[in-house]
């Protein structure tokens, strides 16, 4: 049983500790995983962008690096779903390599049955669904399994959590005053339950909240599925 | 860019900051969530009644010609008449010659988005013919001097403050908070234009193939006093109305009225069979369908998007579009708004014009999630952004942007060396001008200063022997794999 680890470029280059933190918990359930250090980036702001030409070589490029993997597990909603989801359309079928994607929390409670990590967290958090991880990999309780047994967390369900938070790659640089009036909104759901930590399973949803919540001196921090799993 | 784009990006920068705004239409979409949930609530099981649904649009528009000779044959033996328009000038000119063979002086309209989709209002006004609008959201629009805002509720960003101050600036009628008072003055104004009306104009909700009928949808009455008063009637109906029998309305009656409004069936629902016949005490002497192309047969070419002709336009996926909700129908700057206007408007009018709005998407997918006929939104929303870049409508600095972004990424060496680069001029605070419309109002995270990769390569070296943690007992069991 091969287990790889495949850390999207933005988890890697600005949010290590969430990849480290997933190795953390796999070890943890004594799932021994490697990390084949060819890879960098699944293709997604190409695709997104319409480049699918470009994408499409890092598309194959990635079959190629994770081929011999009996499973690759990524901290990323939306690039496991560029992965499991995209990659069939880029490349004209579905390969071994990308139907053996899978999003952590997914492969925690779905594949490996497990929804008890061991972890403790004393605190009031509100998980935040991010889009492609709901609404193309249709996790949506996975990650709240995980959660609910979380020592001493509290979760505390926000009236906008299915809403998208405004982030959307690209889309946040080409329309910023939509995606922060999308930001706006999601806060604003987000301080109404009074929870102390904003949780989700997707670092860029993450950095889009955070982004906010520090310009405007707000006491809510954002933390990663995977640390908050990660910590005891 | 386009003028179109330039102007979405002025009009979205407006809204999003006018909070008012905001606020209304949120407001008033939360109304509808909370109608729509109980609507839904009465389906025995809802995922199946869309899944019917597209199921039988996917049969119509995959043989729409056969469905649409069916239609034609049918409206002609009930005695209506049927022109086939291809633009939307050939379906101006049409109504404008019936007018004038009937010596039309007033038409009574009832709600239509195809006739907006025509700007045929200011066709009939040019040519010296008195328009109204009969539905009452559209009426108020039509004295605002405004576009419909929606497709199903032209005034959604309106309180009953704002109508009640038209009114009164428009109509010199007193001022008033009741909602009652409102719609009766608009009701005293528009009985009287029904009763002058030489011609009634509407659209279809859905054309029935196999009866030769259409299907009219309303809350208010004025579409059946729109067709059955005057001497003449035409619909003007897209090609992609069709359902091919009479028993589908079963299904897409309440469906529409399920996903535009959260009502089991709307308050009238006609059918409509051709003109006054010898026994009958009412009904136009003359009834004309005006089958609408202008573009449509260029989405049915497309067999990758034609689904986005399953279409009821019910409203569903604006209502449920976070850049819906935020910068307003109106900045769309087209007829049909939200997640479906972006994904036909680049076929229907002018593919690189408005090659921006498949772009104003975060791809949430949400609007994928409602639509009532499993219309694959946000996916065909990617497929136009593809589209634009094979045509070439991208600019030269981000094809080099990305160019130079694929030759990085082939390579972990090159990846390794411009993130580490990238992460210095982070760290050091340039870099900002291309995050700068992100920053502007956002802090950016500091970029730590070991990557995962590099973290991994140190742990590997270490190659301590892996020693699982005390916490877990068993290995977990492997499924699925």
């Amino acid at each position: 049983m091969r287990v790889a680890l495949f850390i999207p470029c933005f988890i890697d280059q600005l949010f290590p500790n969430v990849g480290i933190a997933m190795v953390t918990v796999l070890r943890r359930l004594n799932v021994e995983v490697y990390y084949p250090p060819e890879q960098t980036c699944c293709g997604q702001p190409a695709f997104n962008t319409g480049y699918w030409d470009e994408a499409r070589v890092l598309a194959q490029r990635y079959c190629e690096i994770f081929d011999d993997a009996d499973a690759i597990i990524c901290p990323s909603g939306s690039c496991t779903a560029m992965v499991r989801n995209f990659y069939p359309e880029l490349l004209g079928n579905a390969t071994r390599t990308t139907a053996r994607t899978y999003e952590f929390a997914e492969f925690l409670v779905k594949h490996l049955g497990v929804t008890d990590v061991g972890a403790k967290f004393p605190a009031r958090v509100t998980y935040h669904d991010a889009c492609h991880a709901l609404r193309e990999l249709r996790l949506k309780d996975e990650p709240r399994q995980l959660l609910r047994e979380v020592q001493g967390l509290e979760l505390l369900e926000m009236d906008q959590a299915e809403t998208c938070c405004g982030f959307g790659g690209t889309f946040s640089v080409k329309f910023p005053m939509i995606s922060y009036a999308m930001d706006e909104v999601k806060v604003t759901s987000i301080q109404k339950t009074g929870a102390q930590y904003v949780v989700s399973g997707d670092s860029s949803c993450l950095m889009q909240i955070d982004g906010y919540l520090r310009r405007q001196n707000l006491p809510i921090k954002t933390i990663s599925l995977a640390e908050v799993l990660a910590s005891t | 860019m386009t003028t179109a784009s330039e102007q979405f990006l002025r009009d979205a920068a407006t809204k999003t900051a006018d909070l008012r705004h905001r606020g209304v239409i949120q407001k008033n979409i939360a109304s509808y969530d909370a109608a729509v949930t109980r609507g839904k609530a009465r389906y025995a099981d809802w995922q199946n009644a869309r899944s019917q649904a597209a199921a039988i649009k996917w049969e119509t528009v995959n043989h729409l010609d056969r469905y649409l000779e069916q239609f034609e044959q049918n409206v002609l033996e009930n005695g209506g008449h049927v022109f086939w328009a291809e633009t939307a000038a050939d379906a101006r000119e049409h109504v404008l010659q019936l007018a004038r063979r009937h010596g039309v002086q007033k038409v009574v309209k009832s709600k239509s988005m195809t006739t907006e989709e025509i700007h045929l209002n200011e066709a009939l006004e040019m040519a010296g013919i008195h328009a109204v609008e009969t539905d009452l959201g559209e009426y108020i629009c039509q004295i605002r001097g405004e576009p419909p805002y929606h497709i199903v509720t032209p005034v959604m960003h309106l309180t009953k403050a704002d109508i009640a101050q038209t009114f009164q600036e428009k109509l010199g009628t007193p001022p008033t908070d009741s909602a009652e008072e409102l719609a009766m003055i608009a009701r005293a104004k528009l009985r009287r234009e029904f009763m002058t009306a030489d011609m009634g104009i509407t659209g279809a909700n859905f054309a029935v193939a196999d009866t030769g009928m259409i299907a009219i949808t309303e809350n208010e009455g004025n579409a059946r006093l729109s067709f059955s008063l005057p001497r003449v009637h035409i619909a003007i109906v897209g090609i992609e109305k069709l359902v091919p029998h009479f028993e589908d309305l079963a299904l897409f009656w309440p469906l529409l009225s399920t996903s535009g409004t959260g009502q089991a069936i709307t308050a009238y629902s006609s059918l409509i069979s051709g003109p006054r016949q010898a026994r009958e005490i009412d009904g136009p002497q003359e009834f004309h369908v005006i089958l609408l192309d202008n573009g449509r047969t260029r989405l049915l070419a497309d067999a990758e998007q034609r689904d986005a002709l399953h279409c009821i336009r019910c409203g569903a996926c604006l209502n449920v579009c976070p850049i819906y909700k935020n910068i307003g129908g109106h900045a769309y700057g087209t007829t049909y708004q939200g997640p479906i206007g972006s994904v036909i408007t680049p076929h229907l009018r002018d593919e690189r014009e408005w090659s921006h709005l498949p772009y104003a998407s975060s791809l949430c997918g949400a609007c994928t999630d409602v639509c009532p006929v499993r219309i694959d939104l946000h996916h065909h929303l990617l497929h136009n952004r593809r589209n634009a870049i094979q045509h070439k409508f991208d600019n030269p600095i981000q094809r080099l942007l990305f160019a130079t972004w694929l030759w990085t990424m082939q390579s972990s060496l090159r990846y390794t060396i411009v993130a580490k680069l990238g992460n210095l001029t982070l760290r050091l605070g340039f870099a900002q001008s291309l995050l700068k419309p992100w920053i502007a109002k956002r802090d950016f995270p500091t970029p730590p200063k070991e990557s995962f990769g590099k973290w991994w390569k140190k742990v590997e070296r270490a190659s301590r022997p892996f020693t699982p943690s005390k916490q877990t007992v068993e290995t977990p069991v492997l499924h699925d794999l």
